[in-house]
């Protein structure tokens, strides 16, 4: 990659709470070309929203990014940025469409005049030039007679014209980077189709860059040309699309595609990750995830894995990279063996 | 589990219908109804899952409610086991329900806060008198465990859970008073990937061990291609299609089920299908339009005005005799399809063509799900 469009090393980002310091990003590292799209990937508490975060800056009350970490837009590191710029890069540059489009509009002004506010405040726009903008907006996104939708509340619209607005006020001024939060999972799932391709459509007519954080991933497999996935933290494994379906390394990442049940895949038993994710004020000491770790021995408790090269553009956070033989004998893992609404 | 071949279906809804009056005016009538659940007809037999698709405001869940008469219906009949449900006084009600349960989708608002684990396992035992003084104890403690957690959960609250465990206390409490039959109402839909294994499984597990018949309403079809013996795909309040599982994967014949199978996302970029990607939004329930109530939406290249029409029946289609799951429940394996443009159809070309028809019925079989 010549020159990624963002690049973002050793992000750290801590809260404290009364359980003590909760580390919800601890150590990410990641690149994202121009015009790629990247999935995110992880379940609940893996950190992979407050990363998303981090990119903007947006973590204030008892949150703290480590001064140390750098996310690096187009050449510029964000960190040292002081708020005023930050605030000129929110929107500008880097636009964030979140999963519940609801909460994310204003219910008592119409979609136009909020898709508007957009062109207004960060282009200094008329508002004859700012109701154009909508207009045209609305129609870039798919809306049907879009100079009548503009004057409607987000309550008159379905959820998938909501996400539509959404992307809408998300793409006003042509950010670079797109940030997309589980866009589709407040979503049905032909809705989801519709929103998916929508998305596809634009990045393609915008050249922009994806980031696409979700915990769904058959969304990734359409969607993304890279995966970076995330556990307790970190991220764990960082692979071409196509390769991690064909030969996930890290053993979570195995389990995650094992446990999903798919269409055309026919019945059984479902493979299932025992246990669950450790509290992030509490991870363990070497690998985080070697209690529900079915290969995992004693080098696993002792040292913390780094990312270890693989393939081309794949690493993996796993001691199976230099001692894969330990793969062929897999057995019970802690997790299950100690019973705690595991088993079965 | 029952016999092989049992065909005595353990719960029968005939024609439910469930309307919402929409109210206004000075005087506050009914100026029109929401059509929630429109008709719907299914058998549910001994200890099989049938599963219920469709998308938000299809009218499943409500279903699901109807039948368990936490919602009341507007027509149409309900049979468990012989007793007509709609029938029933509050007593004998109450004594019914001890056979009928609901896991609810949300384990975190179905759960109340103030209890204890045990004391909300134990409601059901105490309210039914099916276990008295310490062996009510004990028999929190065998369920518990029945579901994967420990003995020490019973002394917990709510908050002190995952989302995973707070679904096994939902399930162990409906468990409590030995039901037959269980409507799951999105048991897995709140739950992340490896926890909803877990909590399939268990299903699955008690499933077999009791012989339990599930209701299974759910959004995702993966999962429900995963849990169902047969399933039956809703649309704007009627099932559209139903089937046994696999027929159904294998040949989904109601245009809508072959966008709605083809807009899975599936975990496999090299996955060859074709996408159907529907236009629009599902129509207002108060306002459905008129014949097939998918017409406006449909792919079917021999859509044409008969389709706005025609009321389509739900009738046999597809290349019988089917196979079954192996599950050997053994009836109602036929595959029932509401489209008068897939062949054959008993809409016969004379009355098409009198509602309008300028096509002729043909077969239409895009492919949709990985094989």
């Amino acid at each position: 990659m010549a020159d990624p469009l963002l690049v973002v090393r050793n992000l750290h980002t801590n809260f404290a709470t009364d359980a003590g310091i909760a580390r919800a990003v601890d150590g990410v590292s990641f690149t994202v070309a121009r015009g790629e799209t990247v999935g995110l990937v992880g379940e609940s508490g893996c950190g992979k929203s407050v990363t998303a975060l981090s990119l903007l800056r947006l973590i204030d009350g008892a949150g703290r990014i480590d001064p140390q970490s750098e996310i690096i837009l187009d050449g510029t590191n964000l960190i040292a940025l002081p708020e005023r710029e930050m605030r000129n890069v929110r929107g500008n540059r880097i636009a964030m469409i979140w999963q519940e489009p609801l909460s994310a509009l204003n219910p008592v002004m119409t979609v136009g005049d909020q898709i508007g506010e957009v062109a207004r405040v960060h282009a200094g726009a008329s508002r004859r030039e700012a109701r154009a903008k909508a207009v045209e907006m609305l129609r870039l996104v798919g809306i049907a007679a879009p100079e009548q939708r503009a004057g409607e509340y987000p309550h008159q619209l379905s959820g998938g014209m909501r996400q539509r607005v959404v992307i809408a006020m998300a793409l006003v001024m042509s950010p670079s980077l797109l940030i997309a939060d589980e866009p589709t999972t407040a979503l049905d799932v032909t809705i989801q189709a519709q929103i998916l391709e929508l998305l596809r459509d634009v990045q393609q007519r915008m050249g922009m860059s994806v980031l696409l954080i979700t915990h769904d991933l058959g969304v990734v497999a359409e969607t993304a040309s890279r995966v970076l996935v995330m556990y307790a933290g970190e991220v764990v494994e960082e692979s071409p699309v196509r390769e991690i379906f064909a030969a996930a390394h890290h053993p979570y990442t195995e389990g995650l595609l094992r446990a999903m049940p798919r269409v055309g895949a026919t019945g059984g038993r479902l493979a299932v990750i025992p246990g669950s994710v450790p509290p992030p004020t509490e991870w363990p000491d070497g690998c985080r995830f070697r209690d529900r770790c079915p290969y995992a021995w004693e080098r696993c408790e002792r040292e913390h894995p780094p990312l270890y090269q693989i393939g081309a553009g794949h690493t993996s956070r796993c001691h199976l990279a230099v001692e894969p033989e330990r793969r062929a004998h897999p057995h019970t893992p802690l997790a299950a063996a100690s019973g705690a609404g595991a088993g079965r | 589990m029952t016999a092989p071949g049992a065909t005595t279906p353990l719960l029968s809804v005939r024609d439910l219908k469930v309307h919402f009056p929409i109210r206004g005016g000075l005087f506050g009538g009914a100026r029109g109804a929401v059509r929630a659940v429109d008709g719907v007809s299914f058998d549910v037999f001994p200890g099989e899952t049938l599963a219920l698709v469709g998308e938000s405001g299809c009218g499943k869940t409500t279903t699901g409610r109807a039948v368990l008469r936490l919602i009341e219906a507007t027509a149409g009949t309900i049979t468990f086991d012989g007793t007509d449900v709609r029938a029933l006084g509050s007593e004998p009600l109450r004594k019914l329900r001890r056979q009928m349960q609901i896991v609810f989708q949300d384990p975190f608002s179905s759960l109340n806060p103030r209890m204890t684990v045990g004391a909300t396992v134990a409601e059901g035992l105490i309210i039914h008198r099916l276990a008295e003084g310490a062996g009510i104890d004990t028999r929190v403690r065998q369920l518990l465990d029945e579901v994967g957690l420990r003995p020490d959960h019973a002394s917990r609250y709510p908050h002190e859970l995952s989302g995973g465990q707070r679904q096994r206390v939902g399930i162990a409490r409906a468990l409590a008073v030995e039901p037959r039959f269980i409507v799951c109402d999105e048991p897995v839909s709140a739950l992340d990937v490896s926890v909803q294994a877990q909590v399939i499984n268990l299903l699955q597990d008690l499933q077999r061990d009791r012989g339990l018949a599930y209701l299974f309403i759910a959004h995702d079809l993966s999962v429900v291609e995963h849990v169902a013996d047969r399933v039956a795909v809703m649309y704007l309040g009627r099932i559209v299609e139903t089937a046994p599982g696999p027929a159904l994967y294998a040949e989904p014949l109601m245009p809508y089920t072959q966008a709605l199978l083809s807009a899975v996302p599936v975990p496999d970029p090299d996955a060859k299908r074709q996408r159907i990607v529907l236009g629009g939004d599902v129509p207002s329930p108060a306002a459905p339009p008129s014949g097939c109530v998918f017409h406006p939406r449909c792919q079917h290249p021999s859509r044409d005005a008969a389709c706005a029409v025609i009321d389509p029946p739900l009738e046999p289609k597809g290349s019988a005799p089917v196979e079954t799951s192996g599950t050997g429940k053994g009836a109602d394996l036929v595959h029932l399809v509401a489209c008068i443009k897939q062949p054959p159809t008993r809409v016969d070309d004379a009355m098409q063509r009198a509602a309008g028809a300028t096509n002729a019925p043909e077969l239409y079989l895009p492919v949709v799900a990985p094989r």
